[in-house]
């Protein structure tokens, strides 16, 4: 039994460590040459970002103050000292009610928060998969909201006074033209999507020649579209609202794109689903309405939220055909000659970034979260 | 013949409102009227609004003096140049614009696609960030956010920066020292492209020889010596033809030279940054979407991490990379009529401004949609090329 | 994919075939309906008027009836909150049918149209569409205003979304022949003219040095136009530097991205209050163009013409008569027959009437606006921030150009 080893080998010493702050570091930071590089390199970005960032938005800034003086350098009228830099929060803070609500009427702007409060109120039990009661959250949310919020926003019933929609304004016009925007072309975007895989060659013309035709040109065209050439496409004295207009270009716009989402929901379905609902006897609608879509717009749930999103963003165009929404109103406000420093505008523009970041990360992050709970089939 | 006879007549049920081919055609001529019918009533009411208004209509106007200055124009124009001309000069600068754009777009995302793959924990949280960052605020946002900060940074033209080679950066934008072009220059010209050509030509050349053989030729040096060498032989041989226009101090800004103008720079820089996390998260999809089989059986044939990236992993993750890249740069083309914010003469801008000393709205907004739907095709039927040649050859 | 392919799909039916059927089902339906039981709301509602009820499922129906109902007059309603009536009438009966006067303004010009604190629009375009408002209701207030951008003007004027365009327009002849406009007179005679840094370009002191300066100007208007010829005229170079809005060439030229400022004089003065130091600034002496600015209506209408037009010349006319805001009750009882007359006192008066308001019309603009010069100095003259000196807008008694035919 010769080949039967006697002895034990000897221990090897134990390896490196693999584990803790130090192995990490060598990991994920140092492995290689040019790991160690690129480390390095970032270190010096963040050493020379960050202490700017965090000293102007925080340690510098002013939060509250009456008008300028609180922003400026004493060379500038102010009261800070020569070489002061920071963010001027006072500025948005005086004008936070304007930058939310526009001119919207001081003693009336219960009507938006309360808007806001429904909407909220009705939108997270939407969101969240847990709760019960989906099809009567719909209802109210999709039917009974855009109803209340219309006459709690717009006015001129129930005693409650009227509010033009040329005094809205900052976020609110933001948030509503965005929403209703969704809303209408949802379904738009739904009935051009089944036109484009229409089997009547002229419907399915139509369809492809809108959808593309519109996604070809950039929204500021279909807003000088519909702010100086729809007018003139009307009978004599009949005209829109300023933001209806912009509401109807906003809505087409985002149709377009919707109908190639929902067009891709509708492709992803087998094609058994949509003979079982023909060897069912079904009709078009019913297929459609009762069978195909409920599955394909399930499907599409992130691709909608994405479209969203990019409108959500592409709002802030309306500030070119003069409407102030978020943006266009804080641009608006770094010429009220109260608040003129040299700190107004870039804080005015992050405090609109920050506004803008926080909906559209959000609603990211939960496209991203639909899109995982929604993946589970069909992992590998 | 007569059972079918039979066969035809027979279908009790369907009369003609059930036979699928009438009600269908009933339906299309239904959508053809509403159709022609709204078209038909939109026109009226533009014919009879213009009428009643005395509002003047037609192309005519493109033809007339234009009467307004450009600052960019990079075909000759004056003020006393045609509507038509300022058209064609926000056209163009509108494609300049894209094709810079879509350039550095495609780099930057590129290299933070890659970089949020990378295995550099602060790497990848950088990149992160900044994709996190510049893909959740609207596109309008960026490009102030770049002019202000070009504006505010920058100093005035006095105490503009001195960059090497005779270059200047202040508030009125980047200057640069302008070739100027003596006799003969025709000749490096001819040299550039007699050199682009031969370098090509090698490099078929050399790619054949490899197929067959096995053999590499080092294209890359070979390349780099022709279309450096030759201009600059022929540049030596004409006798030096080349002088350059500096910029310099006047009362006002700096004169001569080439000035790029800072709408011109932050509306550039604002795209590509923009569009560039879209693309990096393109990118990354891409990568991901090679499997990890055809990274570990690269590996296995024994290629370094370098090779497997370019030999096959890029290549593949090319084909789910480009069609979404298309649609990028259509939306950063689309994007770039943002320009009108901060004051680039691009095709919204010029057309708009036509649009507006000449009262023609119909016209104006019809030829910025036609102009822009054009750029749009040519964009895609460009991609849908590189696309068909990137696609799998299945065998 | 198209997984509906006619080759593999066995049963394949055709989708307008699938559409226009269950039309047919749908009406097949609806006529039994009718014929039986109650059909739809309307013609349930007409019968149960005349013969209360015919049981059956009655709740159901008045629900749906109500629900259709509600949206019907929601769908009404929204009709009423976003459009302007479509009646084809003239335009003072659909400013009378409305209730206020509709006016389209800048985005913001201080002195001419500009939002104070409270949204209120302040200037003197606002205060005259007051004054129009006084004359046709009686009520300075019952007017709302319309922001409008360069580009957008002329549109919402021509489609009727705006009754008056009072917003710093300048009247020429293309605009009157080409864009359909009617300009009622110039409340406002100005000039372009150009504005510096004084402080960063000593010794500019006249637009003859301005050759090779960066010029920041606002596109679209007869600004740039004026610019361009002017420069050309003296054989000299310049920058454009073209914004799409006030605010932004502002924004632009206080951050020092042009050297020269140029609009019109009275904007220049406005617009140097609000830049970070004004005192730096100085307005150039030239005045390179003649911007007479006033009031447009649109073509084809000339009661309204009429009406806007002598709206402009009553607000003259009492200036030069001396009625002020605050003498206009006591001037009632001036032994002055033309004032008299004016005021709308004398017996048996149809000025007012003729034009189409009430005979004491004069009387509701000048307590609604004061007189011109009231308004004027209000706005942008003495009384205001502005401090612009009357010059040639003063009345023609005083040596300026403002002259209005007589009210008689």
């Amino acid at each position: 039994m010769s080949w039967v080893r006697t002895e034990m080998a000897l221990a090897q010493p134990a390896p490196g460590s693999v584990r803790g702050p130090l192995a990490w570091v060598r990991k994920n930071l140092v492995g290689s040459v040019g790991d160690t590089i690129l480390t390095i390199l970032g270190i010096i970005i963040v050493a020379w970002v960050l202490p700017q960032v965090i000293s102007w938005a925080f340690i510098n800034a002013q939060w509250t103050g009456p008008d300028r003086t609180v922003c400026a350098t004493v060379a500038q009228g102010g009261i800070q000292p020569d070489g002061w830099s920071g963010a001027c929060w006072a500025f948005v803070n005086a004008k936070f009610g304007q930058f939310m609500f526009g001119t919207y009427p001081v003693e009336e702007r219960w009507r938006p928060i309360l808007v806001a409060i429904l909407f909220v109120a009705l939108l997270v039990p939407m969101l969240m998969p847990r709760v019960p009661r989906k099809g009567l959250n719909a209802i109210l949310l999709f039917l009974a909201l855009p109803i209340v919020s219309f006459v709690l926003l717009v006015g001129g019933m129930f005693g409650l006074p009227h509010v033009e929609t040329s005094r809205w304004g900052g976020l609110l016009i933001t948030l509503s033209l965005s929403f209703v925007g969704i809303a209408v072309s949802l379904p738009l975007g739904t009935v051009l999507a089944l036109g484009r895989r229409s089997k009547m060659p002229i419907v399915k013309m139509l369809c492809v020649i809108f959808i593309e035709a519109v996604r070809g040109i950039p929204l500021i065209t279909v807003l000088f579209f519909v702010s100086v050439m729809l007018p003139l496409f009307l009978p004599a004295g009949v005209s829109f609202d300023k933001y209806l207009r912009a509401l109807i270009g906003v809505s087409l716009f985002a149709a377009a794109y919707m109908a190639e989402v929902v067009r891709g929901g509708l492709q992803a379905i087998p094609k058994g689903q949509y003979e079982g609902a023909d060897s069912l006897g079904l009709g078009y609608w019913q297929k459609m309405g009762l069978i195909v879509l409920p599955q394909a717009l399930k499907l599409v749930i992130p691709g909608i939220v994405n479209t969203f999103i990019g409108m959500f963003k592409d709002t802030s165009l309306v500030l070119i055909i003069s409407m102030f929404d978020l943006l266009g109103i804080v641009k608006q406000n770094f010429s009220d000659a109260n608040w003129a420093t040299a700190q107004t505008a870039k804080s005015g523009l992050v405090f609109a970034a920050f506004v803008f970041w926080l909906f559209c990360f959000g609603m990211s992050r939960y496209s991203m979260y639909t899109e995982r709970r929604l993946d589970t089939g069909h992992k590998r | 013949m007569a059972s079918q006879e039979v066969l035809r007549q027979e279908p009790s049920r369907a009369s003609l409102i059930n036979d699928p081919k009438v009600r269908s055609l009933f339906f299309q001529t239904l959508v053809v009227i509403v159709l022609f019918g709204s078209v038909w009533w939109i026109v009226q009411n533009v014919i009879d609004n213009l009428q009643r208004l005395h509002i003047a209509s037609g192309f005519g106007f493109l033809r007339g003096r234009a009467g307004f200055d450009i600052s960019d124009t990079p075909i000759a124009y004056t003020s006393d140049s045609t509507y038509g001309r300022a058209i064609v000069v926000g056209l163009i600068n509108t494609i300049i614009v894209a094709v810079a754009g879509i350039i550095t777009a495609t780099i930057i995302g590129f290299v933070i696609g890659i970089g949020r793959m990378s295995q550099n924990w602060l790497i990848q949280k950088i990149c992160t960030v900044y994709v996190e960052i510049f893909r959740n605020i609207p596109p309008l946002l960026v490009i102030f956010f770049w002019y202000s900060g070009v504006l505010a940074v920058l100093p005035a033209p006095r105490d503009s920066y001195h960059l090497p080679f005779g270059s200047f950066l202040n508030q009125r934008g980047f200057y640069f020292p302008r070739a100027v072009w003596g006799d003969g220059s025709w000749l490096i010209l001819v040299a550039l492209v007699v050199a682009l050509a031969m370098a090509w030509f090698v490099a078929r050349t050399a790619r054949q020889r490899q197929m067959a053989t096995g053999q590499q030729f080092p294209v890359l040096w070979t390349s780099i010596a022709l279309i450096v060498g030759l201009p600059l032989l022929a540049y030596v041989l004409s006798g030096f033809p080349l002088s350059f226009d500096l910029p310099k101090q006047s009362t006002f800004n700096l004169t001569g030279g080439f000035q790029i103008k800072p709408e011109f720079l932050s509306l550039y820089l604002a795209l590509s940054c923009y569009t560039a996390a879209f693309i990096a998260e393109i990118v990354r999809a891409g990568i991901r979407g090679v499997s990890k089989g055809q990274t570990e059986a690269a590996a296995a044939l024994g290629l370094r991490s370098g090779s497997i990236l370019r030999l096959v992993v890029v290549p593949q993750a090319m084909r789910i990379v480009i069609p979404p890249l298309t649609s990028q740069y259509l939306n950063l083309t689309k994007n770039s009529s943002l320009a009108i914010a901060i004051g680039y003469p691009d095709l919204t801008a010029t057309a708009g401004t036509v649009l507006n000393q000449t009262g023609q709205a119909v016209e104006g907004v019809l030829i910025m949609m036609i102009a822009y739907l054009v750029l749009s095709l040519v964009t895609s039927a460009v991609m849908n090329v590189v696309n068909a040649r990137m696609a799998l050859v299945e065998r | 994919m198209d997984f509906q392919t006619r080759s593999v799909s066995v049963i394949f039916l055709d989708l307008t075939g699938i559409i226009a059927f269950d039309a047919v089902r749908e009406w097949e339906a609806a006529r039994r309906l009718r014929c039986g039981i109650p059909g739809n709301g309307l013609e349930w509602e007409l019968r149960s008027r005349g013969k209360k009820n015919q049981g059956l499922p009655e709740n159901r129906e008045k629900g749906l009836w109500v629900m259709k109902h509600i949206a019907i007059g929601i769908l009404g309603a929204a009709t009423f909150g976003f459009m302007a009536s479509a009646a084809s009438a003239t335009t003072l009966d659909t400013v009378k049918a409305k209730g206020f006067v509709q006016c389209g303004v800048s985005t913001g010009l201080a002195g001419f149209s500009a939002p104070d604190d409270k949204g209120d629009w302040q200037g003197i375009d606002a205060d005259f569409c007051r004054a129009v408002a006084a004359a046709v209701f009686g009520d300075g207030t019952k007017v709302k205003f319309t922001p409008l951008s360069a580009k957008e003007r002329f549109t919402a004027l021509q489609s009727g979304e705006v009754d008056i365009l009072s917003r710093n327009t300048t009247w020429t002849i293309n605009r009157d022949t080409a864009l359909g406009l009617n300009f009622v007179g110039t409340t406002y005679y100005d000039g372009q003219g150009f504005m510096i840094n004084a402080k960063k370009l000593p010794g500019v002191n006249s637009a003859l040095q301005l050759s090779g300066a960066a010029v920041c100007v606002q596109s679209g208007t007869t600004t740039e136009l004026n610019l361009a010829d002017y420069f050309k005229a003296n054989k000299m170079e310049y920058n454009p530097v073209v914004f799409e809005k006030l605010e932004e060439v502002n924004a632009a030229y206080d951050a020092g991205r042009c050297d020269v400022y140029t609009t019109d004089q009275s904007g220049l003065y406005g617009i140097r209050l609000t830049l970070g130091s004004p005192a730096d600034h100085v307005v150039l002496p030239e005045i390179i163009s003649k911007e007479p600015l006033g009031p447009a209506v649109r073509q084809g209408d000339d009661q309204w013409y009429h009406i806007v037009k002598w709206t402009y010349f009553a607000l003259l006319d009492a200036e030069e008569l001396g009625i002020t805001k605050a003498n206009v009750d006591e001037m009632k009882n001036s032994p002055s027959p033309e004032i008299k007359r004016v005021l709308g006192q004398e017996a048996d008066t149809k000025i007012g009437t003729d034009l189409g308001v009430s005979n004491d019309w004069v009387v509701n603009i000048v307590k609604a606006v004061g007189n011109y010069g009231e308004m004027f100095d209000h706005n942008v003259g003495s009384g205001s921030p502005l401090k612009i000196a009357r010059g040639i807008n003063a009345l023609w008694t005083k040596g300026g150009l403002q002259y209005a035919p007589p009210i008689r």
